[in-house]
């Protein structure tokens, strides 16, 4: 047993850095549409956004200053981007949530294609920052220190979002607006106000993570649709609208990815889908979904 | 005009060709044959390019269609249905190359592979509407898409699988141009056909009954889980065929066949078309297909850029497509005459 720990250990701590980039994602997804009824199928193309972003700022020299500036050129972007699609999909509120999703995907396909004219279909690498890019030795296996900070990250990040849902009025505003839009708009909350935050901040998540994910994957075209297909996964066995579920969820598809596919190769893509399969066959909505959802009929 | 003659002239544009009650079915199926007609004619006229860019639309027609109904008539948006398409293209190819390119075994194994995946896969999918539908559809179509990729001993993984033979029927094969389009012609026109029979049958009116109120037609005694699996399987079972006929048109299948981009597209023919009505997404598809090859190698290769851009138009300006707006034209001219 212990054998077989160590001879995997290095696909298991993959399998939680993953785990936490996939985490950042799919709690802006999750959130977006459990709290706004937006499925945000832009949400890949705005990681890889972000991971461009990387390569611009960072590229192949590793610096502090690089990265930091990455991230916060990320995060800028990201809140406008989200601020925009918020904007996009007012007019169509009234219509079946399927235009929206119809609408980001048109809105993916557009952004995809730009970054591509852009950066060329090259496969790009991002250099992680001093400090970070050497090996660090876990229990006598060489494992990269960036991923090991990643995991790190992932944890912070997860127990600071669960405080704020669950500790803090915003946080109140967040479970209410799951629950129930319609009331919480009832009580004086102007749902507009609410909606252009929220798709911010999930769209911000999705372009830092592309920066973080950057000396993971590097940037190259069609990484975007994995990186939506990874995050969709996550949020339908976690269920929508709820922080531990993707929190689970993510750390379920990071072993799936990671230790699946070092152990059995050639069934990785029948793991993913059978992991997929026996969620919903025994929980139709997710790990931790609601009961009942309104905008899903 | 009776009264309920005109209720069914104004709800038609929202629910498609429902009109089977109307009478004159005879001059109905007139302008679809002036239209084979005509098709049929397009080699004497177009040069073998045109004719082969035509074939390519008439493949995508079909796979659009087969889309049709599922998003329009059943009402389960799905954005992985190229993986069936792809299985259906992959299996027509190998089965040219391995058994036989006899005329209609290979298009049939890969009919038949088409409704087997969809059977294999839907069951899970049609447990939920709407958005998780949409999810789950895209989830499975990107595994089926890897699967094509990995599984290269197989599939030719990325690099596609090539050397398919051209079809025979009777033992000749079949090379130029103007006979392959014949070839796609017909089984595409037999496609339509069978989808146009399916969505006009009572089977039809159950599934746009469960696409607008499914309470209803539980209570009522179906049972919606079986209705839409059937839909699904059918509906994989046609993108089966035409991924067969793209086999022996192109007769080179790769992965971005069985892609999330080919669903999208199919998608966005579907919409742009509009769902629910068949001539619509064959309109839509050719639009598609005229966009992504025609204007793609001038664009250096970024026509999905175009695409994109329509699909966020057509989001926004055509709800229904067009055969909104046919309908509206119609809806005026009725309002119009009273």
């Amino acid at each position: 047993m212990l054998g077989w720990f160590d001879a995997n250990l290095v696909s298991i701590l993959n399998g939680f850095a993953i785990g936490s980039l996939l985490f950042i994602l799919a709690i802006g997804l999750s959130i977006v549409f459990g709290m706004m009824d937006v499925l945000n199928l832009a949400h890949g193309a705005l990681y890889l956004l972000g991971s461009y972003l990387a390569v611009s700022f960072v590229g192949g020299t590793s610096s502090w200053g690089g990265f930091l500036v990455a991230l916060g050129v990320a995060a800028l972007v990201g809140l406008l981007a989200g601020g925009g699609l918020s904007a996009m999909t007012e007019p169509l509120a009234r219509r079946p949530i399927l235009d929206q999703a119809l609408l980001t995907l048109g809105v993916s396909l557009v952004v995809a294609e730009l970054l591509s004219i852009a950066y060329g279909n090259d496969v790009l690498s991002i250099a992680p920052p001093p400090g970070l890019d050497g090996s660090t030795s876990v229990a006598g296996n060489a494992y990269p220190t960036y991923r090991l900070a990643l995991i790190g990250l992932g944890l912070v990040l997860a127990v600071a979002v669960y405080l704020v849902v669950e500790r803090t009025s915003v946080g109140a505003l967040v479970r209410a607006s799951v629950a129930d839009r319609d009331m919480v708009s009832a009580m004086g909350i102007d749902n507009r106000k609410v909606k252009i935050a929220v798709l911010g901040i999930g769209s911000m998540l999705a372009t830092v993570a592309g920066v973080l994910g950057g000396p993971v994957y590097g940037a190259r075209p069609g990484l975007d649709g994995t990186i939506l297909i990874l995050a969709l996964v996550v949020v339908v066995i976690g269920g929508l609208g709820s922080v531990t579920g993707a929190l689970i969820g993510a750390l379920v598809i990071g072993q799936v990815e990671s230790l699946g596919r070092a152990l059995l190769p050639d069934l990785a893509s029948f793991i993913l889908f059978g992991t997929l399969a026996v969620v919903l066959v025994v929980r139709p909505r997710g790990l931790f979904g609601p009961k009942t959802l309104a905008g899903v009929r | 005009m009776t009264a309920t003659e005109k209720t069914i002239a104004v709800a038609d544009p929202v629910t498609g060709p429902t009109g089977g009650r109307r009478s004159g079915g005879v001059l109905r199926l007139l302008p679809a044959v002036v239209v084979l007609v005509l098709l049929a004619l397009v080699p004497f006229v177009v040069d073998p390019f045109g004719t082969s860019t035509l074939s390519r639309v008439l493949v995508f027609a079909l796979f659009a269609c087969s889309l049709d109904l599922l998003v329009g008539i059943t009402g389960l948006p799905s954005l992985g249905h190229a993986a069936y398409f792809g299985v259906g293209a992959y299996t027509a190819g190998l089965v040219s190359i391995h058994v036989t390119a006899e005329a209609p075994v290979p298009v049939l194994a890969g009919m038949v592979a088409g409704g087997l995946a969809a059977a294999t896969t839907g069951w899970l999918a049609v447990r939920n509407n709407g958005v998780f539908f949409l999810m789950l559809t895209l989830a499975i179509g990107e595994l089926v898409f890897q699967l094509a990729q990995s599984a290269s001993s197989v599939t030719g993984g990325s690099n596609g699988l090539f050397g398919i033979p051209a079809v025979r029927i009777a033992g000749e094969p079949l090379t130029l141009p103007g006979y392959v389009y014949w070839y796609v012609l017909a089984v595409a026109a037999l496609g339509f056909a069978g989808l146009w029979t399916i969505s006009r049958s009572p089977v039809g009116a159950v599934l746009r009954g469960i696409r607008d109120n499914e309470p209803r037609m539980r209570s009522v005694g179906y049972s919606p889980f079986r209705y839409k699996l059937a839909a699904f399987v059918l509906a994989g079972a046609f993108a089966g065929l035409a991924g067969g006929l793209f086999a022996a048109q192109v007769r080179l299948v790769t992965p971005s066949e069985v892609g999330f981009e080919l669903g999208a597209l199919a998608l966005l023919a579907v919409i742009l078309g509009g769902a629910g009505s068949l001539w619509g997404p064959v309109l839509g598809a050719a639009v598609v297909v005229l966009v992504r090859d025609g204007l793609g190698p001038s664009l250096d290769g970024h026509g999905p850029l175009v695409l994109g851009i329509v699909f966020v138009l057509a989001v926004y300006l055509l709800p229904r497509g067009f055969a909104g707006l046919a309908g509206f034209g119609r809806l005026t001219a009725r309002t119009a005459r009273r």
